[in-house]
C-alpha cells in the first residue's frame, strides 16, 4: 500500500469521461494495436455487458479505436477517431452483446488486414486493462511490462530455451504463463519482462525450429 | 520510506519534524519514484495547467454532451454572478467555484483533457476549488502546488482503507472523497496549520457519508455534473469552519473508517450499476430509454 503515488489520485491526464469506459478503452486498444502491429483494414469489435450498455455514452467505442489507431489516453483526437477510421478507409463494425460469465466491461476486438488477430480483454477500473486471450490463446496481458508472446508447437524443453536467451541478456522474468491448444499441438508463452529485450534475442528465439511466432510487446505508458 | 499510514502518524511524523504536510507527502512521492523533489512538483504543475485549460474549454465550448442532456450550466452561474444588476448572497468566489467544477465536468462528459481527481466523475472539485480561491487572492503557483500535494496526500491517505470508486464505497468515495482533498488543500492555500488542515478534512467527509452512486444511464451526468459543483463549495464551507478553528469532534482517520464501513453496508444496487435510486426513478429510466445510444 506504500507503493500508492499521489499521480494514482491526481491523475491520470485524460480524455474523458470515464476511467473505465474512456480511458480503459483506449489502453485495450492501443494494446491490441502493439500486438497487431499492421494497420487493419476491418475491425470487429464485441462489447459486452456494461460496455455494451453505456459504452456509447462513455465514448468506449471511439476510445477503442482510438487506441487501435495508436491514440494515448490523453489524445484530443480521441473524439473523432471514428472519423479517423472511415478517412483512413477502414471499416468498423460494433456488436452489442450481454454475457454473465464475462467481466462487466469486456470486449472481444477482431483485426483483419494482412493477417488476422483476435483480442478479448477487460478494463478493470481506474484505466487498469488486462487483455485475456490472443488468438484463442489464455495470455495475462496488462501493458504495465514489456513482454513477449511466444506461439510454438508443444514440445519439451521449449521453455528453458526460451529463457536462456533471456538470460543471456541480464533480464529478469516479471511473470511467465504457458497455455496450449492439446498435448503437441500449438502452445503459447506469455513472459513480462523487467526490461526490453534486444532484436537479436527476438531473431535467435524466431530461429528455434517449431516456432511459429515471436511477438515483442512494449509496455504502455500510463 | 516511512511508512506512514494513517492521519494520525502523518501528522506526528510533520509535527516531530517541523513540517507541513505537503512536505511530508512530497517527500514521501520523490522516494517513492527515486527522484528529486523539483521533479515531482513539475508533474503536479503540468497537472495544474491541465486543470486550467478544462475550465477555460469547458466554458468556452457550449456543445452538449453525446446524449444531449447535459453540458450548457457552468455558463448560467458565470452569467449570473457578472451580472452587477442582480444581487447575489456571496460574491464571486463562490459563483467561480460552482461554475468552474461544472465547466470541468462538462469538458470531461465532451470528451476533452481533464485530470481524474481522484476520478473521472469527480474531478471538477479539486481544480474548481484550487483555482477560484488562487485567482480570488492572487496566489503563487507554488503555493498551488503545496496544496495540491496536500490534497493528493489526503485521498492517498484514504485510499489505504477504502478504493476510490463508485462501485466500491458509492459516491462518497468520489466526490465525498474529492471534496475531502479540497477541504484540505484549501486550508493550506489559507495559511491553516496542520491540525486546522486535518479538521478541515474530517468535517467535509463526516457530511458526505452515505453518498450514493446512483447514475441516471450510467453515465457521468446526472447527477454527477451538478454534484461537482455542490461538492466544491461544500470543501469551501469545511475549510471556513476549520481556519475559524472548529474542531471535527470525530478525527479523521476514524471518519475514514465510518465510511468503509457506509459503503459496505450500502447496498450494491447504489453502487454504479444504475439499478436503483435516481437511476431508476420515473424519470431517470424515461431518460435512460430516451437516449437510444445503443440497440
Amino acid at each position: 500500500m506504500n507503493n500508492t503515488s499521489i499521480f494514482d489520485i491526481i491523475g491520470p491526464i485524460m480524455v474523458g469521461p470515464s476511467s473505465s469506459h474512456t480511458a480503459g478503452a483506449v489502453r485495450l486498444g492501443l494494446l491490441a494495436q502493439k500486438i497487431y502491429r499492421e494497420t487493419p483494414k476491418e475491425i470487429k469489435i464485441t462489447l459486452y455487458n456494461s460496455f455494451a450498455k453505456t459504452g456509447k455514452g462513455h465514448g468506449t467505442d471511439k476510445g477503442l479505436v482510438a487506441g487501435l489507431l495508436g491514440l494515448h489516453v490523453d489524445d484530443p483526437k480521441i473524439k473523432y477517431s471514428l472519423e479517423q477510421a472511415e478517412t483512413q478507409g477502414i471499416i468498423v463494425n460494433f456488436l452489442y452483446q450481454n454475457d454473465t460469465d464475462r467481466h462487466p466491461n469486456s470486449v472481444d476486438i477482431e483485426l483483419t488486414g494482412e493477417n488476422k488477430l483476435f483480442v478479448s480483454g477487460n478494463s478493470l477500473g481506474a484505466g487498469e486493462i488486462e487483455v485475456i486471450n490472443i488468438n484463442g490463446f489464455k495470455v495475462t496481458l496488462t501493458g504495465e511490462y514489456h513482454t513477449l508472446v511466444l506461439v510454438y508447437k508443444d514440445q519439451p524443453g521449449m521453455m528453458s530455451l526460451v529463457s536462456k536467451y533471456i538470460q543471456d541478456y541480464n533480464i529478469n522474468i516479471a511473470s511467465l504463463l504457458c497455455d496450449r491448444k492439446s498435448k503437441g499441438q500449438e502452445a503459447a508463452m506469455t513472459i513480462c519482462l523487467d526490461d526490453q529485450i534486444a532484436d537479436e534475442a527476438l531473431e535467435k528465439m524466431k530461429q528455434l525450429p517449431d516456432m511459429y511466432l515471436v511477438r515483442r510487446i512494449e509496455a504502455i505508458k500510463r | 520510506m516511512i511508512k506512514l499510514s494513517t492521519f494520525a502518524e502523518v501528522l506526528e511524523h510533520a509535527n516531530n519534524n517541523n513540517k507541513k504536510l505537503f512536505e511530508v507527502f512530497q517527500d514521501q512521492e520523490a522516494s517513492l519514484q527515486e527522484k528529486c523533489i523539483s521533479f515531482v512538483r513539475s508533474k503536479l504543475a503540468e497537472s495544474l495547467d491541465v486543470m486550467h485549460s478544462s475550465i477555460k474549454q469547458g466554458l468556452a465550448n457550449k456543445e452538449l454532451s453525446p446524449t444531449g442532456i447535459v453540458g450548457d450550466d457552468s455558463n448560467k452561474i458565470i452569467k449570473r454572478y457578472t451580472n452587477k444588476e442582480i444581487k447575489t448572497p456571496f460574491g464571486e468566489l463562490y459563483g467561480n467555484i460552482m461554475a468552474y467544477a461544472i465547466a470541468t465536468l462538462e469538458e470531461n462528459q465532451r470528451m476533452g483533457k481533464v485530470v481524474a481527481c481522484p476520478t473521472a466523475g469527480s474531478c471538477g472539485i479539486v481544480p474548481a476549488a484550487l483555482i477560484a480561491y488562487s485567482e480570488k487572492f492572487d496566489i503563487s503557483q507554488e503555493k498551488q502546488i503545496d496544496a495540491l500535494l496536500t490534497a493528493a496526500g489526503i485521498g492517498k491517505i484514504i485510499s489505504f482503507k477504502v478504493a476510490l470508486a463508485g462501485a466500491i464505497a458509492g459516491c462518497q468515495a468520489e466526490c465525498g472523497v474529492a471534496s475531502t482533498m479540497a477541504a484540505g488543500a484549501l486550508t493550506e492555500l489559507m495559511g491553516g496549520d496542520n491540525e486546522k488542515i486535518l479538521n478541515a478534512a474530517a468535517l467535509a467527509l463526516k457530511n458526505v457519508l452515505g453518498l450514493t452512486c446512483d447514475p441516471v444511464a450510467g453515465l457521468v451526468e446526472v447527477p454527477c455534473i451538478k454534484r461537482n459543483g455542490f461538492s466544491a463549495i461544500h470543501s469551501a464551507t469545511a475549510s471556513e469552519m476549520a481556519l475559524a478553528g472548529i474542531k471535527s469532534a470525530i478525527p479523521l482517520d476514524e471518519v475514514v473508517d465510518a465510511m468503509k464501513q457506509a459503503g459496505i453496508l450500502m447496498s450494491p444496487l447504489l453502487k454504479e450499476c444504475s439499478e436503483a435510486g435516481l437511476a431508476t426513478t420515473k424519470t431517470g429510466m424515461h431518460i435512460t430509454n430516451n437516449l437510444n445510444i445503443n440497440k
